[in-house]
């Protein structure tokens, strides 16, 4: 799939290849050591990071799950 | 007012192979709506949780009436917030999304749980809520009517799109495509058909009532 920023979409394949062999392989079977393809998504986040500030895509401050708790606990 | 919409799909796959297509849904032939997708944020936690956001960029289909209501220079791209907990040891995946532009015309939250299916635990099921508002004043309702409309046929998409993914990741031809393929095939065989039919009996009618003009 493509990244939002064109020149990003490379380095987002290749993470994404790591990151889903290490997530079916390793993390969904209990062996969690580690950061998961650490180096790739450094590299990838220093891309489409910027590629957000570029097109002003407004993700600063959002709490993680929402703006509304509530929901997403009431969801479970 | 907040429309509020309460349901539950079921995949025939166990949690882990539907955990893991999860990540990789995306294109899919029923995503033609999702135009890009990003990781913004990735984490372990501490008790073996994982954390992630998932940018996504989604099409920004709106009803032709509400069309004038848009500057022509505003962007017509949804940007959508995508959190996610996977937590492996209670096999559950829970997420919330919501859209982070256009926000005074609408507000889609959805929270999902996706967990073992109690009766069959080789099933996975998907436990959903959303959440539709509007502050767009004289609109909200018609708003919001449509964009529970474009929810339900969304999650529709979603489920083919899983459907999809499931079959593409174990390797096999994806039998519903073909399945859907073929009714498309049959009905338009029978469209054309019918407009077949609909033109001889046309040229037969015509036929007919140039004989008649004859014999006057």
């Amino acid at each position: 799939m493509n990244s939002v920023g064109e020149e990003c979409t490379d380095m987002k394949r290749e993470y994404d290849l790591c990151f889903n062999r290490w997530f079916a392989d390793k993390f969904l079977k209990g062996n969690v050591s580690g950061d998961p393809c650490g180096e790739l998504f450094r590299k990838y986040q220093l891309c489409v990071q910027k590629a957000i500030k570029e097109k002003d895509i407004p993700i600063e401050g959002l709490e993680f799950m929402g703006s509304s708790k509530e929901k997403a606990e009431n969801c479970s | 007012m907040v429309k509020h919409f309460l349901g539950v799909s079921v995949l025939r796959t166990p949690w882990d192979q539907v955990f893991a297509a999860f990540w990789q849904r995306y294109p899919n032939p029923y995503s033609k709506h999702v135009l890009t997708e990003d990781i913004l944020f990735r984490q372990v936690t501490p008790d073996h949780k994982l954390l992630s956001r998932r940018l996504l960029t989604k099409t920004n289909r709106i009803p032709h009436w509400a069309e004038c209501l848009f500057p022509t220079n505003v962007s017509r791209s949804v940007y959508v917030i995508e959190d996610s907990i996977v937590d492996p040891k209670n096999k559950s995946l829970t997420t919330f999304t919501w859209n982070i532009n256009h926000a005074r015309l609408m507000v889609v939250e959805e929270c999902c749980v996706y967990c073992v299916n109690p009766e069959n635990s080789n099933w996975t099921e998907i436990r959903r809520q959303a959440w539709v508002s509007s502050n767009l004043f004289g609109f909200t309702r018609a708003i919001q009517e449509f964009g529970m409309a474009r929810f339900k046929s969304n999650v529709t998409k979603t489920m083919k799109g899983y459907e999809f993914t499931l079959a593409k990741m174990q390797g096999e031809v994806p039998s519903k495509t073909l399945v859907a393929t073929a009714i498309e095939a049959k009905e338009k065989a029978r469209e054309t058909a019918l407009a077949a039919t609909e033109k001889a009996k046309d040229l037969a009618s015509k036929a007919a009532s140039s004989q008649k003009q004859q014999y006057v």
